[in-house]
């Protein structure tokens, strides 16, 4: 149904600083439905070296799909998002944005930027949690997904 | 702030010409959880008159979401989705489209015009109206839409 050879697992590239919302974030990618591996990374070099395939992510898959949070130390979530979206080698790969900031700004701003959606991490533990999991069964079981 | 984006009703327009995938998608969004409004045009052209508030569309909204189709009469969606992620005041708005193509050319082309996500309609009624659900729960619920309507 979204459109990967069947056994093939989903790539996804999570760019999150905070390692409470890396496990949590984990857990609900464990417990989908649909075949995927998490990779984390914790900063935007790091998630510009790992898309890049640079030094210690040489033989780093392509993503799937990314989920990006904004606030990252080191390189800017909106600097990863703008790098990404216009590099012709993965400006195709859906980024959700999944960040603590409800600002107008940077929603318009990151919509500008060509982010495919912008969600707000909920403070509380259950509701972040089902909205992990409306990511999870949205964009790997309803969504068509582009080979990359 | 929140309280303002509640109340506001979540304004659809649906790019669609099959009659029958608009009563489907028309009834699930009638019955969904938030106040919505779903405009329906039937061919490119009409889209970008809706968009561009042209004719009879003068006094349109502007969409908080669109849901295209690819394969449509007098002018392509693809040509709409790329007339709409280059215009500077309607690129932001998202772009689902919702189309029977399950072409990986399709697939991947939309994405790179900037679509905000690709589904592939499902034959099937029910599981056309799980889709429509799907859609509507998270484009509505769980995704902050840039112009403020929505959760």
């Amino acid at each position: 149904m979204n459109g990967h050879d069947y056994g093939k697992p989903i790539d996804i590239l999570l760019v999150e600083d905070n390692p409470g919302d890396v496990r949590l974030t984990l857990e609900a990618f464990k417990e989908g439905r649909v075949f995927n591996n998490l990779h984390v990374v914790n900063d935007g070099e790091q998630a510009m070296d790992f898309l890049n395939r640079k030094g210690q992510y040489e033989k780093s898959p392509k993503p799937d799909l990314i989920l990006l949070d904004l606030n990252l130390p080191k390189m800017d979530g909106r600097a990863v998002l703008a790098e990404v979206k216009s590099d012709p080698n993965l400006r195709r790969i859906p980024v959700v944005i999944l960040t603590t900031s409800k600002a107008e700004e940077d929603i318009l701003r990151t919509y500008d930027l060509h982010a495919n959606c912008y969600i707000t991490k909920p403070v509380e533990l259950e509701e972040f949690i089902s909205i992990v999991r409306a990511i999870e069964n949205f964009w790997l079981s309803i969504v068509k997904l582009p080979q990359t | 702030m929140f309280a303002d984006r509640d109340e506001q009703v979540v304004k659809i327009l649906l790019v669609e010409d099959s009659i029958g995938d608009i009563r489907l998608t028309q009834e699930v969004f009638k019955e969904g959880k938030l106040n919505n409004e779903l405009y329906t045009v039937k061919d490119g052209e009409e889209a970008t008159s809706f968009l561009h508030k042209k004719g009879p569309y003068a006094n349109s909204p502007r969409p908080d979401l669109i849901l295209l189709d690819l394969n449509l009469p007098k002018k392509d969606g693809r040509e709409v989705l790329k007339e709409i992620k280059s215009d500077k005041d309607l690129a932001r708005i998202p772009v689902v489209v919702l189309t029977t193509s399950k072409a990986e050319e399709d697939i991947e082309r939309t994405y790179d015009l900037h679509a905000n996500c690709y589904i592939t309609k499902p034959i099937d009624i029910d599981q056309f109206i799980h889709v429509a659900k799907s859609i509507e729960d998270f484009w509505f619920s769980i995704v902050k839409l840039p112009s403020g309507a929505g959760g």
